[in-house]
């Protein structure tokens, strides 16, 4: 029988990406080659978001008198050449549909991330493990081409087809000239130069194959004099690995406050320091104290209107949101921040005695009522708006007498007490480090910080009624998990009543 | 029609006599139609046939040349009663939609046009949307045409049998009097492939001679005594009619082998998939020979039964390749050989499956049971290009599976549909949860995350209809959700006027965006645009004012959240018994970028000044709850890792492809969120005062920063 077969391409991509371009420029290579293509798609819903294959079939033009090959329609298991990937979870998705074959299949996926709604709107951290998927490519593929495209596609001003075709072309798996990938560009007339710029940078880069960076944690080394007391404060009091995570923490107490602030924050350090040596006197890892240095540094630097104001003003914003706007140099840039302060914040930020009285006056609250009703736009790029946010941000040397600052002290005081008292019961270390891990609980602004407190408390109660049970850190950290479920809390509830009963 | 330009297609519909014609499947239909000397043709858009509707939409002036009348109907029921005008007189005409969704609401018509009959050839070219990619219910559109007895075409999924199929159609449509359905795949719709161009025709009788000169038979028209005699006709005349030009002009397929004891029938549109599956399994090689006797139906109703009895005459065994279910080929099979006395096994649903699509991989997996069963053998001698275990994963690979994020599909970037949706979580936060009856369009997204709003959804304009049950004294009401391209097709009498006449207490939040949107933005009666061919700029109030609500509230800029929540709520509370109708209205963002864009780049290449809006998300004071991503769902609005090295969860990021619709503020102050969002307004080519102005503020406010920027550095590490 005939034994030539033809070249058989999936191109998995994301709605909106161009994967439908690509396939054309596929078929449009094919045929300058003199050879015949197909290509088939099923877009269906897959337009707006949804993932999609285009599938595309490829071989020379039988010889006169012989039959032409019948293309399918879809790519089949075990028998694809060449997988297109235009986003790597998309890679990993066609290894799991047993599209890519060690014996067949070369990848040209684009290692970027394209995240998806249920990793966009997790409560904490919903993002898929990329290098699960990376080392089943590496494992599966007969060949993989795999580097950051979006990125270099931006670069030109291009799409990623343009910059996947370049690398395709690099992956000389198909026979043809990269004269006529180029030529396929030129004749679709679409912004040419910048997909002929994507081609190169694509082609290029694959030739070279450059790996994945990881993330290294900055080392930092105080520049001042302030910083170089508090800096060996943490080299004399504290072990060395825990040196990197104190610095951040020191650094955002200057930050926020001042030195004395930071002062603060060590010497609640030390007592938790001391409290892991006489409790995990064998093994020397600090824990506890590496967890405490994390939690401790956000929950003293909690987001109040000060904050707020602060960030909003700096100079570095400015630089930066000029950036991620993509402004030129000559254009004029404006911002306007939805600030949506409530009675409470108001209250939060008076001298404390003040502003417990008002958030107690029911006729206060009602009076003012009509002030908080809607949202304000802050135009903090023109002066009225610039000067107002410099000056509440200015307040920051009268924060220790703010509602808001006694309130908070107070639960940092009860959570630290909460840690040590754990900390030191017999087989309560771990729990203790999960109490620690429950300041997690605790972030955002008005109705999601009162939903996230709440849930902290409720996490804390629960640990509380369960003191002395073995099983009680993974008890916390099952329900610390619950509660980042829903918004709702309907399985922060259900994992309650299961774990702690009497609740 | 939308702001897509179809002016290349259109080009290619000239094509005449010995050129070759590339391009998509259905636009291949659309030039097939053109061949035919068709007179007329309308249908209803909807994936995946909508581009023959867009096409011809834009060949306006190419059909007028060619005296052939294009209608986008009001629904596919009114499509399918334009084949009225096949039935007095020798004019072809053809329609099309989705299937089997736009088969169920055509049937009424379909019904009287198959039982009357046709003079002039009819073609009804339905999109069978099954399997991979599909957005419906998965039925097959086999059994509308075992019902009305009207044939049904399947091709193989190349561009000359489907081009072939068309003109074959219209001529068994005319020698049988019966219309004829023409049935093409998802992948088939799509393939890009190639086919020998003719001369467009136009058609021997128009419009105007049967205009001029009306002709009536009332044997054509169902009603009693004629209804019985259509019956009978069918039966004696237009069924043996059929077969004969079938048989006659072979419109099914003996290919392959001929020796052997098993072959193999085959629906035409699954021969590539089969050959592949072949091949691969070593019984045939790329160019579809093969030794296994091939009976390929390109024609699958009706069943010619000296044809399938010659084909299994001396077999053991005939597998039959029939996707979806009922497997009525299958059956039909099996009573054609017992009553042809003929023994051989029909062997079908046994290996393979019963429901899904057939891919290559379940045929594979099909064939080689069949194979190892009754033809040991032959199988044996064969060797498979795979070995059957290759295609079994590893267990890490297989674990992947769970790890991979689910892509549903959602709202596009700047979507105003999105608000309204998120305005309902809102008032569910104050109302408690509320029972939602859904339509069909792009709003039925709602029902996937970030949403998760939405019971029912009951077919295209029935989401009042939907919720017309709930009609019960309580104190929370159902709402009910429907699109400008529902409301028009049949919402505004099955549900807006049903509502009104059962005095329905119920909340309706009708979508108006300006376009058919899910289907790829056509024009519809409500469209604000002009539109050279079509009268447009209806509005949808007038309407429901004049079936009769009296609680209407309009509007216009559903990006004001909180304003749609208001409005919602008062809906959802208001005394008045009743229908009260909310008319959400704002533009499809899809179709105004298509416009605006080009405009915006345009006068920003001219030096004038202009402004684009954008939103992002200060990384300082994103704490990573992600609430607003929970409220919005927007695509451009994303996450990215937290750049802060104390903090671990990914804060939200609005990406460059934001269209500033202004939804994430709207939301964040709606719902008292967070203040990290902001708007940013960047004047392009700004004036000598924006220069001006924007320079004294810049000054002072560095002044400022300084002064600022000085303390920190005092306070730095």
């Amino acid at each position: 029988m005939h034994s030539e077969r033809p070249i058989s391409i999936a191109i998995a991509a994301l709605g909106g990406q161009g994967g439908g371009v690509l396939a054309e420029w596929l078929v449009a290579v094919a045929e300058l080659h003199g050879w015949m293509a197909q290509s088939t798609s099923v877009p269906g819903v897959a337009q707006r978001t949804g993932t999609t294959v285009y599938y595309v079939e490829m071989s020379p033009k039988p010889a006169p008198g012989r039959r032409s090959p019948v293309f399918a329609l879809m790519p089949v298991p075990g028998d694809v050449d060449l997988v297109v990937a235009a986003e790597l979870m998309e890679a990993g998705r066609t290894v799991v549909r047993g599209l890519v074959t060690p014996e067949r299949t070369t990848v040209v996926a684009s290692s970027h991330r394209v995240y998806g709604i249920t990793e966009k709107s997790a409560m904490g951290d919903g993002i898929a493990d990329a290098n699960a998927v990376l080392s089943a490519l590496n494992a599966r593929a007969r060949r993989l081409i795999c580097f950051e495209m979006e990125a270099a596609a931006d670069r030109h001003k291009s799409v990623i087809s343009s910059v996947l075709f370049g690398a395709i072309a690099a992956a000389a798996v198909l026979p043809f000239s990269r004269g006529t990938y180029e030529q396929a560009i030129s004749d679709y007339g679409v912004a040419v130069k910048a997909n002929l710029a994507g081609f190169q940078a694509g082609f290029d880069q694959a030739m070279q194959s450059s790996p994945v960076a990881g993330w290294a944690p900055p080392s930092s080394a105080p520049t001042t004099e302030l910083g170089r007391a508090l800096d060996e404060r943490i080299k004399r009091e504290f072990p060395a690995h825990l040196h990197g995570i104190l610095q951040e923490g020191v650094k955002r107490m200057l930050d926020y406050q001042d030195d004395a602030y930071a002062d603060l924050y060590l010497e609640r350090m030390t007592q938790i320091r001391s409290c892991d040596e006489s409790v995990a006197r064998l093994s020397r890892d600090f824990s506890l104290t590496n967890a405490v240095a994390r939690y401790l540094a956000l929950w003293m630097s909690y987001e109040d209107t000060i904050r707020v104001a602060d960030l909003k003003t700096r100079s570095r914003r400015f630089e930066r949101f000029r950036a991620e706007v993509r402004a030129g140099a000559d254009q004029v840039v404006y911002v306007t921040e939805f600030m949506h302060p409530r009675f409470e914040e108001v209250c939060e930020t008076l001298p404390a005695g003040l502003g417990s009285w008002f958030s107690n006056s029911a006729f206060a609250r009602r009076l003012s009522a009509p002030l908080f009703r809607r949202g304000r736009h802050i135009h903090t790029a023109k002066l009225g708006g610039f000067v107002m946010l410099s000056l509440l941000a200015g307040m920051r040397r009268w924060r220790r007498s703010t509602l808001r600052y006694r309130v908070e002290q107070a639960r940092i005081a009860d959570w630290l007490e909460r840690i040590r008292n754990l900390a030191a019961a017999p087989g309560g270390y771990r729990a203790a480090i999960e109490i620690a891990e429950c300041q997690r609980l605790v972030k955002g602004y008005s109705d999601t910080h009162a939903r996230g407190l709440k849930n902290y408390q409720t996490v804390v109660e629960a640990a509380e009624r369960m003191r002395g049970r073995s099983d009680l850190a993974d008890a916390i950290r099952q329900l610390r998990n619950a509660a980042l479920a829903d918004e709702a809390g309907l399985k922060l509830a259900s994992v309650l009543s299961e774990v702690a009963p009497d609740g | 029609m939308a702001e897509r330009s179809f002016a290349h297609e259109v080009g290619k519909l000239r094509m005449g006599l010995g050129q070759e014609f590339r391009g998509e499947g259905i636009l291949a239909v659309t030039k097939a139609l053109l061949q035919s000397g068709v007179g007329y043709v309308g249908g209803y858009q909807g994936a995946p046939i909508s581009h023959l509707m867009d096409v011809l939409s834009d060949a306006q002036g190419l059909l007028q040349e060619l005296g052939v009348h294009f209608e986008a109907s009001a629904s596919e029921a009114a499509a399918a009663a334009m084949l009225a005008a096949s039935v007095n007189y020798p004019i072809r005409g053809a329609v099309t939609w989705k299937s089997t969704v736009g088969t169920n609401v055509a049937s009424d018509a379909l019904a009287n046009v198959a039982s009357g009959g046709v003079t002039g050839g009819a073609l009804v070219i339905v999109g069978e949307d099954y399997g991979e990619g599909s957005s419906i219910m998965q039925e097959r559109s086999h059994a509308f045409a075992m019902k009305s007895q009207m044939w049904l075409l399947d091709p193989r999924p190349n561009l000359e049998s489907i081009v072939a199929m068309v003109e074959h159609g219209f001529a068994l449509s005319e020698a049988s009097n019966t219309p004829v359905m023409l049935e093409l795949r998802v992948r088939a719709c799509h393939v890009y492939g190639s086919f020998v161009a003719k001369d467009n025709r136009p058609p021997k009788f128009t419009l105007q001679d049967a205009l001029d000169s009306p002709t009536r038979d009332v044997n054509r028209i169902v009603l009693p005594p004629a209804n019985f005699l259509h019956e009978q006709e069918k039966i004696q005349k237009r069924w043996p009619a059929a077969i004969e030009y079938v048989r006659r002009n072979k419109l099914n397929e003996f290919l392959g082998g001929s020796a052997g004891e098993v072959g193999i029938i085959v629906q035409g549109g699954l021969y590539n998939t089969l050959i592949r599956a072949l091949e691969l399994l070593g019984l045939a090689d790329s160019t579809g020979a093969t030794d296994l006797p091939l009976y390929v139906l390109n024609v699958t109703y009706p069943l010619i039964d000296e044809e399938i009895v010659e084909f299994c005459r001396g077999k053991r065994a005939v597998l039959m390749v029939e996707e979806g279910q009922p497997e009525y080929i299958e059956q039909a099979l099996n009573t054609i050989l017992r009553n042809a006395d003929v023994p051989t096994r029909v062997i079908g649903k046994e290996v393979l499956p019963r429901a899904g699509e057939y891919t290559g991989q379940v045929l594979q997996i099909g064939i080689r049971a069949f194979m190892r069963k009754y033809a040991a053998e032959q199988f044996a001698a064969a060797t498979p290009l795979i070995p059957s275990q290759a295609a079994e994963l590893p267990k890490e690979v297989q674990a992947l599976a769970a790890l991979l994020p689910v892509r549903p599909a959602g709202f596009c970037t700047g979507c105003p549909e999105r608000p309204i949706f998120t305005a309902m979580k809102l008032v569910q936060r104050e109302l408690g949860p509320l029972h939602i009856s859904c339509d069909i369009g792009c709003h039925l997204f709602s029902i996937l995350p970030p949403f998760n709003l939405g019971n029912t959804t009951m077919g295209y304009g029935l989401g009042a209809a939907g919720a017309s049950a709930f009609n019960a004294p309580r104190n929370k009401r159902a709402l009910a959700v429907m699109g400008d391209g529902g409301f028009w097709h049949n919402g505004l009498t099955s549900g807006v006027g049903n509502a009104v006449f059962n005095q329905s207490d119920q909340v309706l939040v009708v979508v108006d965006n300006g376009y058919s949107a899910a289907t790829g933005g056509q024009d519809i009666l409500s469209s604000r645009a002009v539109n050279r061919s079509k009268s447009t700029r209806h509005p949808i109030a007038d309407a429901v004012k004049g079936v009769g609500v009296k609680w209407l509230r309009v509007i216009d800029r559903t990006y004001d959240v909180g304003r749609m929540r208001d409005v919602l709520r008062e809906a959802m509370t208001a005394p008045e018994k009743g229908p009260k109708v909310i008319l959400a209205a704002s533009e499809c963002m899809l179709n105004r970028q298509r416009r605006e864009r080009p405009a915006f780049n345009k006068a920003v290449g001219e030096g004038k000044r202009v402004v684009r809006e954008r939103f992002g998300v200060d990384a300082d004071t994103c704490t990573g709850d992600h609430s607003c991503i929970r409220l919005s769902g927007c695509p451009s609005l994303t996450i990215r890792p937290n750049p802060d090295p104390l903090r671990q969860d990914p804060i939200a990021h609005v990406d460059n492809s934001c269209v500033g619709c202004g939804v994430c503020g709207e939301v964040a102050h709606a719902a008292v969120l967070c203040p990290s969002f902001y708007r940013a307004q960047v004047v392009f080519n700004p004036s000598k005062w924006d220069r001006f102005v924007s320079g004294v503020r810049k000054r002072v406010i560095q002044f400022l920063q300084r002064r600022a920027d000085r303390r920190r550095m005092r306070y730095a590490f």
